[in-house]
């Protein structure tokens, strides 16, 4: 089978690797440019552990489920993992607010809801808080811990004062 | 999981699709926004030799009304109906219907057209176009040609196109004045399939009767369900709670559903029932009627 040529910019760096037709794009990510902060929990398009922001058609860039994109569809596109968005040693303010509100217990869910966070307050920056369960619907928490995670996306908008 | 080995293309036009599905023959498959067809390749339920990957194609993603038809290009996002204006103020049992299917992070990648091509009949859209009487404009090499929806889905997964040919837009008659519809879907949580779930569509005459209704239902047998009795029935009726209620009642009856995981062939079928009532109920409602 043959192989494709890609490029694709990963947290503003260009890189240009050769995959595999079924190579899925989670698997570039962590497999091949070991950014091992994007997780694979069901790896069947159901918990949104591997959440990345993909540029769409009119490039934008939004959330999605990177188990369930080839890494070929990526080609020529940008995309931004867990490990781009903090600005050096300072956080993001929606990972401040998960840290600040305990948004997380086991961790493992906390990438992809900081991606899909980080994009739902961009299209929405001051939501309801039934907008920001509604907006996470595709992420799954098993620790259950959605009340400190609602809470934190509501403070990092600045919607909510913590308790 | 790792779905088995194929070939992609990323075809640059609808042109190039087509000459790419004619020479890879029936192994190949087209490729839309691959949130079922991927899964289904990654669980090896399915198998391609090639796939035609046809984001890059310019120009089939639109939602314009034109024509007489509410035109929706075959790549038009979930995430797009959503966001639309004329879906929300004209078309709300469309709106009904993107808001349920899966998650917001899978409605960013996918499309109406593959919801309909994939032919699952627990997918959602499929009861929805029944109920609107859509049609679907298939392209091949030979031309174009348009497939009412009802004889669009074959069997599971199976569907009118040709190995060679693509699904390029869904045609939806405007409605008239007085109409309105509705999607009503149960499921288990968010994301899931529907245990049950049925779409009504609703236009009203001057007088209150109702001059024409789609119903169609969702996950009720081995493709979307037309309720053509429940339609029959209710045309030229006054739509009050007795005849909405008998309408849902030979829905719910048509319903040929199976016994999974989300219910019994007995639960969903009474499922069925009460979903076609709440939705023609509501139509009636949005078509400025009362039930």
């Amino acid at each position: 089978m043959a192989r494709h040529q890609i490029r694709v910019t990963v947290n503003g760096a260009s890189h240009e690797v050769e995959v595999e037709s079924r190579l899925l794009l989670v698997h570039l990510i962590r497999d091949q440019l070991r950014l091992t902060g994007t997780h694979i929990g069901c790896d069947t398009t159901h918990c949104g552990a591997c959440t990345v922001l993909l540029t769409g058609p009119d490039g934008t860039p939004e959330p999605v489920k990177s188990c369930t994109v080839l890494a070929v569809q990526a080609d020529g596109s940008e995309i931004t993992t867990i490990e781009g968005v903090a600005d050096g040693e300072e956080l993001h303010p929606v990972q401040e607010a998960f840290r600040r509100n305990h948004g997380l217990q086991c961790g493992f869910c906390t990438p992809g809801m900081v991606m899909a966070s980080v994009a739902l307050l961009k299209d929405n920056p001051s939501p309801t808080e039934e907008d920001v369960r509604r907006g996470l619907e595709g992420n799954l928490c098993r620790c259950t811990g959605y009340h400190n995670i609602v809470r934190a996306v509501l403070d990092a908008a600045g919607t909510e004062t913590p308790t | 999981m790792i779905p088995a080995a194929f070939e992609y293309h990323r075809a640059a036009t609808l042109a190039d699709a087509l000459s790419l599905l004619e020479r890879h023959g029936d192994g190949a498959k087209v490729l839309a926004g691959g949130q079922s067809l991927l899964p289904l390749l990654k669980l090896r339920l399915g198998m391609v030799t090639d796939l035609v990957d046809i984001g890059a194609v310019e120009g089939l993603d639109y939602i314009k009304e034109e024509g007489g038809f509410l035109r929706i290009g075959a790549m038009t996002r979930e995430v797009e109906l959503e966001r639309s204006d004329l879906i929300r103020s004209k078309y709300p049992i469309l709106l009904d219907t993107a808001a349920v299917i899966a998650d917001p992070l899978v409605r960013n990648r996918a499309t109406v057209g593959g919801n309909l091509a994939h032919a699952d009949p627990a997918n959602d859209h499929p009861a929805t176009m029944i109920a609107l009487a859509a049609s679907v404009v298939a392209k091949g090499p030979k031309g174009e040609r348009t497939i009412p929806i009802e004889q669009f889905f074959k069997d599971v997964f199976s569907t009118a196109l040709a190995p060679n040919e693509i699904l390029t837009e869904i045609r939806i008659p405007v409605p008239s004045p007085r109409s309105g519809g509705a999607y009503v879907k149960l499921e288990r949580k968010v994301g899931d399939f529907a245990i049950a779930a049925a779409a009504a569509q609703v236009t009203l005459r001057q007088s209150g009767e109702v001059d024409r209704v789609g119903i169609g239902l969702t996950d009720a047998g081995k493709v979307a369900l037309k309720a053509g009795e429940a339609e029959k029935y209710l045309t030229g009726k006054k739509p009050d709670a007795a005849t909405l209620g008998e309408a849902a009642r030979l829905a719910g009856q048509a319903a040929a559903p199976t016994a999974d995981r989300r219910g019994s062939v007995q639960y969903k079928r009474e499922m069925a029932r009460v979903l076609t009532m709440r939705a023609l109920r509501k139509a009636v409602e949005r078509a400025g009627g009362r039930a």
